[in-house]
């Protein structure tokens, strides 16, 4: 519904996102790609040449790499599990006539707005601490052993600190969504004779389908990329307890300098989103009326 | 979904409701608290909730004998100058997206959010090696691209869902009224979207404060924000918990309180437009 | 000076033709009307005419020179639009002095400009409120003030009172054709309510799928239907359209009488039953259902004391037959 200048006019306006984005995705990608086929060690500048697909093999072979990924998955479905039911329940419980709701939602949103390195830092210094950490001091409290968090359970650890910055997002939005939820519908519900828990199940879930999507997209697309969080606390160990794929990659490139290994992870880490998105816009797709 | 429950009930809710939210925000409280306390008693056994001799000198010695400030500083400029470009590129092709849909329009869109799920660290080396061909590396405008261009499709995305929901018929009495392309954006289009354009500004300066993975590949030194600064520092044992939780707590406060006054607008923005 | 015309105009999304081809001719001062059931192409028609779309092909001219390409800011035409389209973030003032603004004049002819659209539209005391603070009707006439102090060669009006409460519509009805008589300038209004066409228009295009069905005076469309989709669609409640026996008596395909023109009495050779009827006070409309099937609207006195289900016999009023072919056109 428009006009041929107007129509050219659009074209000219969005050609400038368009090129930018275009260049910071396929100039980059197209150079990892060529170094992924590469030799290229930072430390042995000299030796180059193709070397076909031994950079690949070279991570299918390592067993960190499936360890890699396997954590990858883990703290990202981890993650999306505790923050989608725990922020049902929270959302479900401020949505009640609370005193100070206002105050109560400024505390609750807090973390969001935390960095993930001071998020990072602040539990594995002040909380996770062996000696000096909170949970430290309960456990001696209790006459127990403090529990060694990021040496015997890092992953667990990696996956409580994200959730915890995670959480509020997530049950921000599934709030938003419930207060959308007009009274009438739940009345209506509780006239047909339908208890608490059917209420919830057969009209209170079935509307917050679109914000659980919305919460699960946003949340994917920021969490495989987690990184400054386990940069900052377990440096992927002990050992590659605690490595994720990014993380991987970030250690061939900066500790080994092996750039054309690097390269190759991060075209696998390139297939595992899209695979991850493929799924996720087809399931978006529909809840998201673009 | 106000509805009539017992005083019984309400009390119950209320004291579940508040434990819930003490408990999430309390690490946020832990850090405050012991950015006040001296070192010693911030490493005290057992705990101290406050300490006896409770001190700012803490973010003295942060802000006076580390460069704090320009650390600070550096957040400053790169947040804003990120979110500022990324707007003034990013107006115009909502804009046309939003008014001037084609059938192209949504595949456009969904294409530009894929660039967001396409992991920083695959793409890592090749933008270092271009970074450092062309002298950006540690500099705050290199920085200043890198993150606009990481958050140009949030942005695009967002004004368009708040363009979408101005009546195109305003823009066309513009049009009738003789008002030529650049001003219809500048006189109407932008005072009308001014809410959103504030919201949309708010949540990438937020994000683009809180990144800790360009900020800490592409700096060293010079540019290195706090982001960069706070994932660097090392915290030997806990000697420095008091001073950490101070620096920390400085870097954090600016978006915290930005955040809380505009809670509600992210929430928008961040879906989208998707859940209202 | 506002002549338009309109010459093979074409308009196509795709495959579809929304407007196969129209052509047009619309004198200076002329109040037209286009009319016609939703999705006819009457808006898309005036957005082609404001510029707001383009022509697939074909051609427009305003005053004798083609304007088939100029963009909607150099055609010299102001258009109410149907939601208003104020500028919310400015004044009444400000939104009234907009195309001044854009059109560069110095801010003391604006504001001379300005109070005197007030004073026309009974805005003067509104110059400084948002139009947020205004009732439906005074936006109508913000809407209005920023489209005569363009001084344009043709008003074009989109559907303006549709948002409008029906007490209200009247009235701006009646001050929209004050104001025509008073400017004297061409307007084009798009409606699809037949009541606005007849009673604002000194012509009215009929438009249907796209085509025009009929040009022509109020009356002239009213007493001389040139098809059946005409015939429907003006006058109301509906003119009754009858096909079979009755219409074969008449050497016709299908003959229509308006419910105004139907008389009640014994003598009549239709019969039926008395269905609904609607007491209106002034007249009462009753529906009646003939023994061969068809169902009948007929306009009777306000103080008619049938009921439901009494047997009556209806005589259609002599000379007040139309009768159409199988094709629907109307036959002399």
């Amino acid at each position: 519904m428009s006009t041929h200048s107007s129509r050219l006019a659009a074209r000219i306006m969005v050609a400038p996102s368009v090129v930018l984005l275009f260049i910071w995705m396929a100039v980059p990608l197209a150079m990892t790609l060529y170094y992924s086929f590469r030799l290229y060690r930072l430390l042995s500048p000299d030796r180059t040449g193709w070397v076909g697909f031994n950079n690949y093999l070279w991570f299918f072979n390592s067993p960190e790499f499936w360890l890699a990924l396997w954590n990858t998955l883990a703290l990202v479905g981890g993650v999306l599990v505790v923050t989608v039911v725990l922020g049902i329940l929270i959302a479900l419980l401020i949505d009640q006539p609370v005193k100070g709701q206002g105050l109560l939602r400024i505390l609750v949103i807090a973390p969001f707005f935390v960095m993930p390195p001071v998020a990072a830092s602040i539990w594995e210094n002040l909380f996770m601490h062996p000696q000096n950490g909170l949970f430290a001091a309960l456990a001696r409290g209790f006459g127990a052993q403090p529990i060694l968090f990021l040496e015997n359970h890092p992953m667990l650890s990696v996956i409580g600190i994200v959730s915890w910055e995670w959480l509020p997002f997530a049950t921000l939005i599934l709030l938003t969504s419930l207060q959308s939820l007009s009274s009438e519908q739940l009345e209506a519900a509780e006239m047909d004779g339908a208890s608490a828990f059917n209420r919830l199940r057969h009209i209170i879930l079935p509307h917050m389908t679109r914000a659980i999507t919305v919460v699960i997209l946003i949340q994917t697309i920021f969490l495989l990329g987690i990184f400054g969080e386990i940069f900052t606390t377990t440096q992927g160990g002990p050992g590659s307890a605690s490595t994720t794929l990014p993380y991987m990659i970030f250690k061939q490139a900066i500790a080994a300098k092996d750039i054309g290994r690097a390269a190759a992870g991060g075209i696998i880490a390139v297939i595992l989103a899209n695979i991850v998105a493929y799924f996720l816009m087809r399931g978006i797709g529909r809840h998201l009326d673009a | 979904m106000a509805r009539a429950v017992s005083p019984r009930r309400r009390m119950f809710t209320t004291i579940a409701a508040w434990s819930v939210a003490l408990i999430i925000f309390f690490p946020v409280l832990w850090m405050i608290l012991t950015s006040f306390k001296t070192e010693a008693s911030a490493v005290a056994s057992p705990p101290e909730l406050f300490s006896a001799d409770w001190t700012v000198e803490n973010y003295v010695e942060v802000w006076s004998r580390s460069d704090y400030p320009r650390f600070f500083w550096n957040s400053v400029v790169i947040s804003l100058g990120s979110t500022l470009l990324g707007l003034a590129i990013a107006i115009p092709a909502a804009w046309a997206m939003a008014f001037v849909p084609g059938r192209r329009t949504k595949d456009l869109l969904m294409w530009m959010l894929s660039t967001k799920m396409m992991p920083a660290v695959a793409v890592m080396i090749p933008l270092y090696l271009l970074f450092l061909r062309l002298g950006l590396i540690d500099t705050r405008i290199g920085l200043v691209l890198a993150l606009m261009l990481m958050n140009l499709p949030i942005i695009v995305w967002m004004l368009y869902t708040y363009f979408k929901e101005i009546p195109g018929e305003i823009l066309e009495a513009a049009r009738m009224d003789g008002a030529s392309l650049p001003k219809e954006i500048l006189y109407v289009l932008t005072p009308i979207a001014l809410p959103g354009i504030a919201s949309t500004l708010l949540l990438n300066v937020i994000l683009a404060w809180n990144e800790a993975f360009w900020t800490i590949v592409l700096t060293t030194t010079k540019a290195a924000p706090l982001s960069a600064f706070i994932a660097s520092f090392s915290a030997p044992q806990g000697l420095f918990y008091a001073k950490l939780s101070a620096a920390s707590t400085l870097a954090i406060a600016p978006i915290l309180i930005l955040g809380w006054f505009s809670q509600k607008q992210l929430v928008r923005g961040l879906t989208f437009g998707a859940v209202k | 000076m506002g002549k338009i015309t309109l010459k093979h105009v074409n308009k196509s999304f795709g495959d579809v033709a929304v407007i196969p081809d129209i052509n047009l001719s619309i004198e200076d001062g002329e109040f037209v009307v286009f009319v016609g059931p939703s999705g006819c192409g009457k808006s898309t028609l005036l957005r082609l005419i404001a510029g707001l779309e383009d022509v697939t092909s074909g051609q427009i001219d305003i005053d004798g020179t083609d304007a088939t390409y100029l963009p909607p800011a150099k055609r010299g035409l102001a258009m109410v639009f149907q939601s208003y389209a104020l500028y919310p973030h400015m004044t009444v003032r400000k939104n009234i002095a907009f195309p001044l603004k854009m059109a560069g004049l110095p801010e003391d002819e604006q504001e001379k400009k300005v109070q005197n659209a007030a004073r026309i539209l009974n805005l003067t005391n509104y110059l400084d409120r948002r139009p947020g603070q205004l009732s439906g009707g005074q936006r109508q006439r913000v809407a209005i003030g920023r489209a005569i102090v363009r001084e344009p060669a043709a008003f074009l009006f989109d559907e303006p009172l549709s948002n409008l409460d029906a007490a209200l519509r009247v009235t701006m009805r009646q001050e929209i054709t004050e104001l025509h008589q008073s400017l004297k300038t061409t307007m084009i209004y798009v409606t699809h309510d037949q009541v606005e066409a007849m009673t604002m228009a000194d012509k009215i295009v009929v438009l249907n799928a796209g085509n025009i069905e009929q040009v022509g005076s109020p009356l002239e469309l009213y007493h001389r239907p040139a098809n059946l989709f005409v015939a429907g669609f003006i006058g109301s409640p509906k003119m009754n359209l009858i096909a079979g026996a009755a219409a074969q008596a008449q050497g016709a395909t299908t003959i229509g009488v308006r419910p105004e023109h139907l008389d009640i009495t014994d003598s009549g050779p239709w019969r039926g039953v008395v269905g609904l009827t609607e007491h209106l006070g002034s007249d009462t409309f009753l529906k009646v259902t003939l023994d061969s099937g068809e169902a009948l609207t007929v306009r009777a006195g306000g103080e008619v004391a049938l009921r439901h289900g009494d047997r009556i016999a209806l005589a259609p009023q002599a000379g007040k037959i139309h009768r159409f072919d199988a094709d629907g056109k109307a036959m002399a």
